[in-house]
């Protein structure tokens, strides 16, 4: 092991990048300065991370490069932070997208450059602070201090209608966490203790977890997000640059089905076998809801936003089904689509660099100009179908094993989303890439560049390689999942 | 205790008052400068007075003892509000002397008003509570209306005047209620009184409800917040940040104690009050702003806002309760000496800023402001990780606490409407575009930009080190 803070260097190294950038002066010369800057940073904590990777103990259930500090001297507040099986892949999807968001801005981004790259690096510290997090009070305030520099980027970064879909993002996600912050104190309460460890032990009565549980699924359900509390979610996307839609779908979604794992199935047991039914329903209802939205969509970033949704009903399916299939399955799925999703929103990135328009009806015949971007184009939107060979398949394949054990009716429902997202993924690919060019404007499109490369390959390769190795990652997260569904067995069966 | 007669002077309250007259006298005799010198005698006067409170002799001295309290909380309230007011004549100076208002004057009121302040926390009894309160509330009315050529200062005096004056009255009606059935203006004594029934007598009740009255006027939380927006659009620019920052803290530590101290046993009958007058004044507070084009009735409504969330503390009335105030408090006086640190060094097109409008473009002409400003809205939205989420979540706990859990929903939504206006500066600032550059200008002084970055430092670096406040606040005794 490692005796020195890995985890807080992680989690601090892009704060720093941040004030080094703070002090370049902004001008037309040294913007580049400030990007290498901020690409340097965020590449130091990718290889950081894959330390922590490299060094992670498989056999140990529990949080590993533990640190704990005192932090508040009244109440038993620590600055305690931790990774494990489940946290782990969270980080390395974040400081894995960081760097390619930059890249993905190099030169699209042409004012205020400067504040868009503390934005990011701010962002990137608070998702791995949240992600690392074993105090739910450090947890909450890396939680909603995530709304500052989204806010910020979709405000001041993004399109036409970017200050309406800004104000709906940070106000419709802020009134869900509020509410947590009343469960979170609630639970301080009765067991005088934050630690996210301690309090997977079941210490409440019936009656305050169903209260508990609803609050924090008001906070969680927005973030993820499950119908119908999306409705945030494809303004958002529509609005934010290409990075804030690839952060967003990449690792922003995932903190609700983070906190879902940890909170809701870890703390409060049996809150969640109640409100079990209620939960399949509602994700059902956007697989399908979601489904044939984004099937009418004319929109390619809003297609990808709606598909987003119902992918995260899978994710939802699969958390609650609280067995070791359905959470493995929850977990790659959440992986996967957010490295698929990313993708895909890099994928409309391009295009709408050199066009300037997202409108699928504007595209046709791409792959007569672009035969390179039709490839990845065509992994990424493989992967979302979900096509075995690609992460996609794994997720999902394990979701439905769960489901299985679960009831049927959920199968036939999951399965269901999964036929119509081939339906609107290949429908999408037909429209913008096969064929021939009829819109004059395409003739002389150019294809991918060398920037555009280096961002879109390795996520390309780490699809697959994630639909062939699934187990490189499920092997790490295994023996953490196990501990929650064993909890969640013991406090059920009382 | 203390038995030379010159140790008298080393009672806070005494040293100020006599220092106060030093002040006047100082400024009259000056021919130059006579502003600026008094306003530095004035802050040197305050900071001398902290050092007294710090270290907080008790005195016997003329019956000091039956009309003043004395208490770690008492003594925290008052530290804070000198430190408020230090900092207000600081930030103010460059203003004054940019809108030629040179009266020396103003400095010497803010001392007596601060000296009434002091004695409106320390107050042990109905008589100096009401002579407190007075000393500080004319001082206050004549600053309100010392600009005198302008019609809306003198509006804005004469409506803080009238309104005061009658919240006055209420209170003082309240106080003979209070006197005629208890038989006692010290509040130990009307407790000890009180302790022996179970309920209070209608007389007591409407005293009570009278006595709210009146002090609900003066910490202006809803309904009866008429008068903030009206006397901070009026008043001059740094009167207003004066109003704002101080004034609140003393009504606050008053209204705490009054709760506390005399009516302790009676939390039922209060406790209605306060959390009509808190829910009222979180969510008025909350939707009144968003239509506001004018900074200082935006910053009006603001403070109405924080006043309901202080209430919340209130109305758990424990332990935690007392902490959670003391910590919203500072927060509360660290984000407004900031925010008008940098209001009163605004200006556009060489009038000072108003308009919240006018902040267009502020990002790309000067950043550093603007990221000041936004951090500010930010914390006084109550966002992590900056101070404002702490005093609203110590708020919590404490009702929490008190299983006060209708109030804490309220209260946290009413925080997520109040984030849409705080939003709403940041969006003017950075999302709109704006064509015309360079209009807004901002000059300060040497010693507000201490001020300025000592309240941003303590804003942001609030998380990284809390225990030192924290421990303070979670000593105090009522």
């Amino acid at each position: 092991m490692i005796d020195w803070p890995l985890v807080s260097v992680i989690i601090f190294l892009p704060l720093i990048g941040a004030l080094i950038i703070l002090f370049i002066k902004e001008d037309e010369l040294t913007s580049i300065n400030i990007k290498w800057a901020a690409l340097l940073t965020t590449l130091g904590t990718f290889i950081l991370s894959l330390i922590l990777w490299l060094q992670f103990d498989y056999s140990n259930p529990s949080y590993q490069y533990e640190e704990k500090f005192r932090w508040f001297d009244d109440f038993n507040f620590f600055y305690h932070i931790g990774v494990d099986g489940i946290s782990l892949f969270m980080i390395l999807l974040s400081t894995f997208l960081t760097p390619l968001c930059i890249l993905a801005s190099w030169n699209n981004i042409k004012k205020r450059v400067k504040e868009y790259m503390l934005s990011f690096l701010f962002l990137e510290t608070v998702m791995i602070g949240m992600f690392a997090s074993i105090d739910i009070l450090l947890f909450y305030i890396f939680f909603e201090a995530v709304l500052i520099p989204m806010y910020l980027i979709i405000g001041i970064w993004g399109g036409n209608r970017r200050i309406y879909a800004s104000f709906k993002f940070f106000l419709y996600t802020l009134l869900g966490s509020v509410l947590m912050l009343i469960a979170i104190i609630v639970m301080y309460r009765n067991t005088s203790s934050m630690s996210i460890e301690f309090l997977q032990g079941n210490y409440f009565s019936y009656n305050t977890q169903l209260f508990l549980w609803l609050a924090f699924f008001a906070s969680f359900a927005v973030k993820i997000p499950m119908w119908p509390f999306h409705t945030w979610l494809p303004d958002a996307h529509v609005e934010a640059p290409t990075a804030g839609s690839v952060i967003l779908a990449g690792v922003l979604l995932k903190m609700g089905g983070y906190g879902f794992i940890r909170f809701s199935i870890g703390m409060l047991p049996e809150a969640t076998e109640f409100f079990i039914p209620l939960i399949m329903t509602l994700s059902i209802v956007a697989i399908v809801y979601t489904s044939l939205v984004a099937l009418a969509q004319t929109d390619i970033k809003k297609l990808i936003a709606y598909s987003s949704v119902a992918h995260m009903g899978i994710v939802t399916i699969g958390i609650f089904l609280v067995n070791q299939q359905g959470l493995e399955g929850a977990m790659m799925q959440m992986i996967s689509h957010g490295l698929v999703s990313a993708a895909l929103f890099l994928c409309v990135g391009v295009i709408y660099d050199r066009m300037q328009t997202r409108e699928i009806e504007f595209y046709g015949g791409l792959v007569q100009r672009m035969p390179l971007y039709a490839t990845v184009f065509m992994i990424f939107m493989l992967g979302s179908v979900g096509l075995p060979g690609t992460s996609g398949f794994i997720g999902e394949f394990l979701v439905i094993v769960g489901a299985f054990k679960f009831s049927s009716y959920v199968v036939i429902g999951a399965a269901l989303g999964i036929i119509l997202s081939a339906v609107y993924m290949l429908y999408l690919y037909k429209r913008i890439i096969f064929g021939t060019i009829t819109n004059n404007k395409l003739a002389d499109i150019l294809d991918i560049n060398t920037r555009e490369k280096i961002i879109l390959i390795p996520l390309a390769i780490s699809v697959i390689l994630l639909g062939i190795f699934p187990n490189l990652f499920l092997d790490p997260m295994r023996l953490s999942l196990e501990l929650i569904i064993t909890n969640y067995e013991i406090a059920n069966a009382k | 205790m203390l038995n030379n007669i010159y140790n008298i002077f080393f009672i806070p309250e005494i040293f100020l008052a006599c220092s106060s007259f030093v002040c006047l006298l100082f400024g009259l005799f000056l021919k130059k400068n006579a502003f600026r010198q008094t306003s530095n005698l004035a802050v040197f006067v305050l900071l001398l007075t902290i050092l007294l409170v710090y270290y907080d002799r008790e005195s016997n001295f003329a019956n000091y003892k039956s009309l003043f309290s004395h208490s770690s909380f008492i003594n925290f309230f008052k530290i804070l509000a000198l430190f408020g007011s230090i900092a207000s004549i600081i930030i103010s100076k460059d203003y004054f002397l940019g809108i030629k208002l040179k009266n020396f004057e103003i400095p010497v009121l803010f001392l007596f008003s601060t000296l009434g302040m002091m004695l409106m926390i320390a107050s042990n009894n109905l008589m100096s509570m009401y002579l407190a309160i007075e000393l500080q509330s004319l001082s206050l009315y004549v600053a309100a209306a010392i600009k005198r050529d302008s019609i809306s200062s003198a509006e804005s005096g004469v409506k803080y005047f009238i309104l005061g004056a009658l919240s006055s009255g209420i209170l003082l009606y309240g106080f003979s209620l209070i006197y005629g059935f208890t038989g006692s203006m010290n509040f130990n004594e009307i407790s000890f009184y009180l302790s022996k029934y179970d309920n209070l007598n209608l007389g007591l009740i409407f005293g009570l409800v009278f006595v709210m009255v009146g002090l609900a006027f003066k910490v202006s939380a809803v309904p009866f917040h008429m008068w903030t927006p009206d006397v901070y659009e009026g008043a001059p620019n740094s009167i207003t940040g004066f109003f704002a920052i101080v004034p609140k803290i003393a009504a606050v530590a008053l209204i705490y104690r009054f709760c506390l101290v005399p009516f302790e046993n009676f939390y039922l009958e209060w406790s209605q009050i306060i959390l009509f007058l808190s829910i009222a004044s979180m969510f008025l507070g909350a939707i009144a702003a968003i239509a506001q084009s004018n900074i200082k009735r935006l910053l009006a409504y603001s403070s109405i806002g924080h006043i309901g969330y202080i209430l919340i503390a209130l109305v758990a009335a424990n332990d935690d309760g007392i902490k959670a105030a003391s910590i919203y408090m500072f927060s509360y006086m660290i984000m407004n000496v900031a925010i008008f640190a940098i209001l009163l060094s605004l200006k556009v097109k060489n009038e000072y800023l108003i308009n919240i409008s006018d902040l267009k473009g502020l990002s790309k002409s000067n950043p550093i402001v603007s990221l000041s400003i936004s951090i500010i809205m930010l914390s006084m939205a109550g966002i992590p990780p900056f101070i404002g989420f702490f005093g609203k979540f110590y708020v919590f706990i404490a009702a929490i606490e008190q299983e006060l859990y209708v109030l804490s929903v309220l209260g946290v939504l009413a925080s997520v409407i109040s984030a849409f206006y705080y939003l709403r500066i940041i969006k003017i600032m950075y999302f709109d575009e704006s064509k015309s550059e360079g209009i807004i200008n901002f000059q300060i002084s040497f010693q507000s930009k201490i001020i300025l970055s000592l309240s941003l430092f303590l804003i942001i670096c609030f998380i990284f080190y809390p225990s030192l406040l924290i421990n303070i606040s979670a000593s105090l005794t009522i």
